[in-house]
């Protein structure tokens, strides 16, 4: 197979008949010409890259690059923002989510999120889980309770819980939270995972847990991870997407990226000389 | 020196904290004043006639203010149902799309009408329904009533929406649950104990209104047998036999003083037991 991340120059319509002959791997999102404002001051510039399919790419950059407001680009969170205005495409599975008639609720069903913060809703453990099932009417009766257990289980939370699932959410320490909010995006079954610094708030321990976790949801599902933290790029990611002043410096395998830097910037950025 | 400045500074904090007690304890005597008072008064005239029987001449012995507590209780239900739903979805309108300039006039409207006395309600009732059906009614005095909670619950429901962080709405939303379903979902759940204590408060403040009733239910000596017919209330009974001369009425009257306080405070109990949030930390 020929790396993906040589040839991201390529146009993706090229790059679509060697996908599925299997000479390269499949890509999940497509970001074309990608430029986002806030008011009148532009945060990302003219953003070109694919993210793999299954696979974990990391969003690198210092403070204020535009690390998250990339992510939020990628399932429309940004549109919550009045003052945000988006250019460009982002293709997921090839159809723009900018585009007319997505349905920006349905997107979000397949793009599910994780944030900074844990932030679980002041309910039961199980309501935490069920209430993305409930609201879309993907579950009810034993169907959901098996449901919520699975998506427990997929964030390996379900045997700290599975004897106070009627308990507050708000009770579990800051990992458990953080799994537990794993757990509600999971349970909706979506394609593609975001992980916004989900990190930044939890002790060593905690940490440890969900960047194991993350790894293992890298192999059935998309996740886009952004971290400031250049260890946990390095541990976590196949791929890895250096930004800067809200360009895209340098982007490919993780590896690559930490052993053998391309641009002087994304070097000095690893070595620790900035940022 | 430096021995003498702490001295001069434990003393500073010390006479602080005893200002702030003795503010706390005066501020304490008024309202365990009337408590004490209403009981000691009210419990004496307490029977189970008081709460079955209608009002009788003041000459005759017995006879109870049934029909103001049944009054009351259906004033407080009327007002409810033209402050509730109005006021709440008011509150959540402000909240969640009130920054602009329509909102700004919502909120100084709002404030202004919870500071309009109470008797111009009545009166604002009286001549939109009384006039218009010919007819003292309970609807008239419900109407003023639930117009006198709009405000009140409008400003608690805006504030405690606005308490409710906005990370669990983004989770929310980020689950691809559309905003109207986030906002009833899960922002009003968890704004939840902010706006039944709102809706209590103004409960609590419209029970004991008499000067909106004065024109409105008009109050009467006979069960409330229609919406349509002037009704008793509680106030309006208290207001009539406190300044009547006559003994029986006047001990009745500390009565239904006791009744309309304790009602309120069983109500005022009784909700925040209900709403207390089974999901705190």
């Amino acid at each position: 197979m020929i790396d993906r991340a040589s040839l991201y120059d390529m146009k993706i319509e090229d790059l679509q008949p060697l996908e599925e002959a299997g000479v390269v791997e499949k890509e999940k999102i497509r970001i074309r010409g990608l430029n986002v404002w806030f008011s009148k001051k532009q945060v990302l510039q003219d953003l070109n890259f694919g993210i793999m399919n299954n696979s974990i790419t990391a969003i690198m950059g210092p403070s204020g690059c535009g690390k998250t407001t990339f992510i939020r680009a990628l399932n429309r969170m940004n549109d919550l923002i009045d003052t945000c205005r988006t250019k460009g495409e982002v293709l997921l599975d090839g159809v723009n989510i900018y585009g007319n008639g997505v349905d920006v609720f349905e997107l979000r069903k397949r793009v599910g999120m994780v944030f900074q913060k844990p932030n679980p809703f002041p309910k039961s453990i199980f309501e935490n889980v069920a209430f993305g099932l409930r609201v879309h009417n993907m579950a009810n009766g034993q169907r959901l309770k098996e449901e919520v257990e699975q998506a427990l289980r997929e964030a390996v939370l379900w045997d700290e819980v599975k004897d106070r699932l009627n308990e507050s959410a708000l009770r579990l320490s800051g990992g458990q939270q953080q799994r537990l909010c794993i757990a509600r995006a999971l349970a909706v079954k979506p394609e593609v995972i975001l992980f916004d610094e989900p990190c930044s708030a939890l002790d060593p321990t905690a940490t440890a847990k969900v960047e194991d976790l993350i790894r293992r949801l890298g192999e059935n599902y998309t996740v886009v991870i952004v971290t400031h933290n250049m260890q946990q790029a390095a541990r976590v990611s196949d791929m890895t997407a250096f930004l800067y002043l809200g360009k895209l410096v340098e982007y490919g395998s993780t590896r690559d990226i930490f052993t053998n830097p391309r641009n002087e910037l994304t070097e000095k950025y690893i070595t620790g000389r900035f940022g | 020196m430096m021995i003498k400045r702490i001295t001069v500074r434990r003393i500073v904090d010390k006479l602080v904290a005893s200002l702030a007690l003795l503010s706390v304890i005066i501020a304490i005597i008024p309202l365990a004043g009337v408590i004490i008072f209403v009981t000691s008064k009210g419990l004496p005239a307490i029977n189970l006639e008081i709460f079955t029987s209608l009002p009788r001449p003041p000459d005759e012995i017995g006879g109870g203010i049934g029909n103001a507590i049944q009054g009351t209780l259906i004033l407080i239900g009327l007002a409810s149902m033209v402050g509730l739903p109005i006021g709440v979805l008011s509150g959540i309108y402000l909240a969640e799309y009130g920054n602009n300039r329509f909102g700004s006039l919502v909120r100084f409207i709002a404030d202004t009408l919870s500071g309009v006395p109470s008797i111009i309600m009545g009166l604002f009732a009286y001549v939109v329904v009384v006039l218009a059906t010919r007819s003292f009614s309970a609807i008239s005095g419900g109407i003023a009533l639930g117009i006198m909670m709009i405000p009140v619950i409008t400003r608690t429901t805006e504030e405690s929406i606005k308490l409710v962080p906005n990370t669990i709405r983004e989770a929310s939303m980020a689950l691809g649950v559309r905003r109207w379903k986030t906002i009833v979902l899960i922002v009003v759940s968890a704004a939840r104990s902010g706006i039944i204590t709102g809706i209590m408060l103004s409960i609590a403040r419209i029970a004991g209104e008499t000067a909106p009733l004065l024109f409105t239910a008009f109050g009467s000596d006979l069960w409330a047998t229609g919406l349509n017919q002037p009704i008793s209330a509680l106030p309006l009974v208290i207001y009539r036999y406190a300044i009547s001369p006559y003994a029986s009425w006047q001990a009745q009257a500390w009565g239904a003083a006791f009744i309309l306080v304790s009602m309120v405070l069983i109500l005022n109990i009784g909700v925040r037991l209900i709403a207390r949030g089974k999901y705190r930390r």
